[in-house]
């Protein structure tokens, strides 16, 4: 479905271009804001490797608490960009166009931002070395390979090559562009970084492959690596609520389900900064929130399930959990929450055409999911460690401390800032993706009906 | 040296029925293994040091109440679900049955804590603290754990080490039950208890006092709890993670049983 007027080629690039031609006015104060932001997130770091997890409100049974919640909550926003880019390329989804950059360097930023969790998480973050990176010539002693904790950075790692590599297929042509229209530094480094893109036909064919082909090979490190992230808490065979096999296709659709929602408000939020109403049209957040609809109702499954097998083993000690979730302060309130704000108010909203397509409604949607599925992670990760086994000698509740307030609000505005920052050097939305988009699209009479079509990509 | 090594499988036998929740074992373990003082923000924190600790449960209403113990301290499991998944490999098993913490290697992800059933495992929040009038009290066998890292009941291995280089390597002798009593070898709880609810000894020693009960409860497994000779049982056996631990269960006459071994 397309709308919209067919865009000439020079207005595509003296609109999508504007970002990084022209610095918009509010540009610097909020870099500034969300500067501050990050000073003060990095003295409360400092503080914190400097005196011990002390000053954290992790105690004895809770051993993890928000910083892996919010480690997970990342790791699921950057399934995003793999949904929209490489499974809607192949599915052919031509609504998929002006939202594939963003989507992906959101799961750039996002992954990045999700390592530092587990790293400043540690007791010890400057020995991490010695877990994350599999050489260790000095001991002799290999990471243990049985662990979740090594499949992690693995997995992540892959994760993060694939998807840097995808966007800089993505971008290349794109750089040609910006090379032909800067001069002085700006025009030597997009030279650089256009690789002597001419747009001739095999340079086009080869960049098309290698999409194709990245698309495809990057699916499996898409449903693995979350699915590998669940396994910290499948594997773990002490803790009740969390040892279970349901958690992998439990955690990746619900990282769908984030990610696509983040992906919806962050386009929100760039057609609101840049103006670009002819590119990220009603018809695009209109198409997220259809597939949303899918994904949620797909995960709504899951967690069904997932409280189903949790109860229907009748164990004391899981039941003793669920408890803890369901009816005890405050985790009852925020069950209810979570429910609520992750399938019943974004769904009831998309359910409606004239909704999907009234941007303020979609925002509140999106963040209301977000909401929801931050605190979905949280409600697995703690009641599930508050009474994690019979011994009523050791439980205890968990009031995280200011210092990890701090921490997870500052990786928002690492995210927000790094996005900004990107958007500023680079084109947020695929100008030849858009132009390909345009020239393939056409309509087709299907009875009384005049029908958006497009002629296929192959 | 290693050649002439003497094999050990070290192992625990705790008597529920002989336990009255005296506390000796906690209060030896801390002075011997250089526990930081539990103070009162440690417990307010729930933070507190406690590599063996007494359980204390309440059965009954009143006025016919009992209090039960349970001390339960590092279950050395033979299947310790705390190993797997380290990733540097600061836990691991021994050879002697133990299952060791190497302080260095931790750089503490805190998996193992979650990942142990028993909840014995604790980490280093702060730097632990002595006020200055205790500094001379630590034990110069034990080193002081930093911030940061994951710590546990290590059946004193120190103590064990001692008494191997002392009575095996120097005298040329056998680290057994005699031995292990006369020269202050075994882990500093069992020494400490004053009605001898706790036996240590060693699984591979014929004459050992624990052995029996050993060779019962790995005879019949969970399912064939019944068929056991003696009151021996695992705590949380149904998790198959085979602790070189055994509880001896409480005999309560009340109960009618009495008779359990």
């Amino acid at each position: 479905m397309q709308e919209g007027r067919v865009l000439s080629t020079r207005e595509i690039n003296r609109d999508l271009l504007r970002s990084i031609l022209d610095t918009p006015r509010w540009f610097w104060p909020v870099v500034t804001v969300l500067g501050l932001i990050l000073l003060v997130a990095a003295i409360a770091i400092g503080i914190m490797v400097n005196r011990g997890l002390g000053v954290t409100g992790l105690n004895r049974p809770v051993a993890w608490g928000f910083f892996i919640t919010n480690f997970v909550f990342w790791i699921g926003i950057s399934h995003a960009g793999v949904m929209l880019s490489a499974i809607l390329r192949l599915a052919k989804a031509e609504w998929r166009r002006p939202a594939t950059r963003a989507a992906e360097v959101l799961t750039l930023f996002s992954l990045m931002t999700a390592m530092i969790m587990p790293i400043v998480h540690t007791g010890r973050p400057w020995r991490i070395l010695y877990w994350v990176f599999p050489y260790d010539f000095a001991r002799g002693i290999w990471p243990n390979i049985r662990t979740p904790l090594v499949w992690d950075p693995s997995a992540i790692l892959t994760y993060l090559t694939s998807s840097t590599l995808f966007v800089i297929i993505a971008l290349v042509p794109d750089f040609a562009v910006l090379r032909d229209h800067t001069t002085g530094i700006a025009h030597r480094v997009y030279s650089v970084l256009a690789m002597g893109w001419e747009g001739n036909a095999r340079q086009w064919k080869l960049q098309i492959v290698a999409g194709v082909l990245l698309s495809a090979l990057i699916l499996p490190v898409f449903v693995s690596v979350h699915s590998i992230v669940s396994w910290d808490f499948g594997m773990a065979a002490a803790v009740k609520s969390w040892h279970s096999t349901v958690f992998a296709p439990y955690f990746v659709v619900g990282a769908v389900h984030s990610g696509v929602s983040a992906v919806a408000f962050a386009l929100i939020l760039l057609r609101w900064c840049y103006g670009w109403q002819d590119y990220i049209r009603h018809e695009h957040i209109d198409a997220l929130g259809r597939l949303l609809i899918v994904v949620a109702t797909g995960w709504f499954y899951f967690l069904v399930m997932e409280i189903l097998f949790g109860m229907y083993g009748r164990e004391a000690d899981e039941l003793m959990v669920r408890q803890t979730q369901f009816t005890y302060w405050p985790y009852n309130f925020w069950f209810i929450l979570f429910v609520i704000t992750t399938y019943f108010i974004p769904v009831a909203l998309w359910l409606s055409r004239a909704w999907r397509r009234n941007l303020w409604i979609m925002s509140i949607a999106c963040i209301s999911v977000n909401i929801g599925m931050w605190l979905e992670r949280f409600l697995i990760i703690v009641p599930g460690l508050i009474n994690k086994q019979l011994f009523t000698f050791v439980w205890a509740d968990y009031r995280p401390s200011i210092f990890e307030y701090i921490i997870i609000g500052s990786t928002f505005a690492l995210v927000t800032l790094l996005m900004l920052l990107f958007s500023r050097v680079f084109p947020l939305v695929p100008l030849y993706d858009v132009k390909e988009g345009d020239v393939l699209r056409t309509q087709v009479q299907i009875g009384r009906r005049t029908v958006p079509a497009t002629f296929r990509e192959d | 040296m290693v050649t002439s090594r003497i094999d050990h499988k070290w192992g625990m036998v705790v008597d529920l029925d002989r336990c009255n929740g005296c506390q000796a074992c906690v209060i030896a373990c801390q002075v011997e293994n250089n526990l930081p003082i539990n103070d009162k923000n440690a417990f307010l924190q729930n933070r507190a040091y406690e590599w063996i600790r007494i359980e204390r449960y309440w059965e009954g209403d009143y006025p016919n109440i009992k209090a039960r113990f349970i001390p339960v301290m590092c279950q050395h499991c033979e299947n310790a679900p705390c190993e797997p998944v380290c990733p540097v490999f600061a836990t691991y098993h021994n050879d002697e049955g133990l299952n060791v913490q190497i302080y260095n290697r931790c750089v503490g992800t805190r998996y193992c804590i979650n990942n142990c059933p028993y909840q014995v495992r604790f980490f280093n929040y702060w730097h632990p603290n002595w006020p200055e009038r205790l500094q001379n009290q630590l034990n110069p066998d034990v080193t002081v754990r930093t911030r940061g890292i994951t710590e546990k009941c290590t059946f004193c291995i120190q103590r064990l080490r001692r008494g191997q280089i002392q009575v095996e390597r120097r005298a040329g002798g056998e680290l057994n039950d005699g031995t292990l009593k006369s020269g202050n070898h075994m882990p500093a709880c069992v020494q400490a208890c004053p009605t001898n609810a706790l036996t240590f000894g060693d699984q591979n020693d014929v004459h050992s006092p624990v052995k029996p009960y050993f060779e019962d409860v790995n005879r019949y497994n969970i399912h064939h709890e019944k068929e056991r000779k003696t009151r021996g049982y695992r705590v949380l056996e149904e998790m198959n993670t085979k602790p070189n631990v055994i509880y001896l269960k409480k005999v309560d006459p009340n109960l009618g049983g009495g008779h359990h071994g």
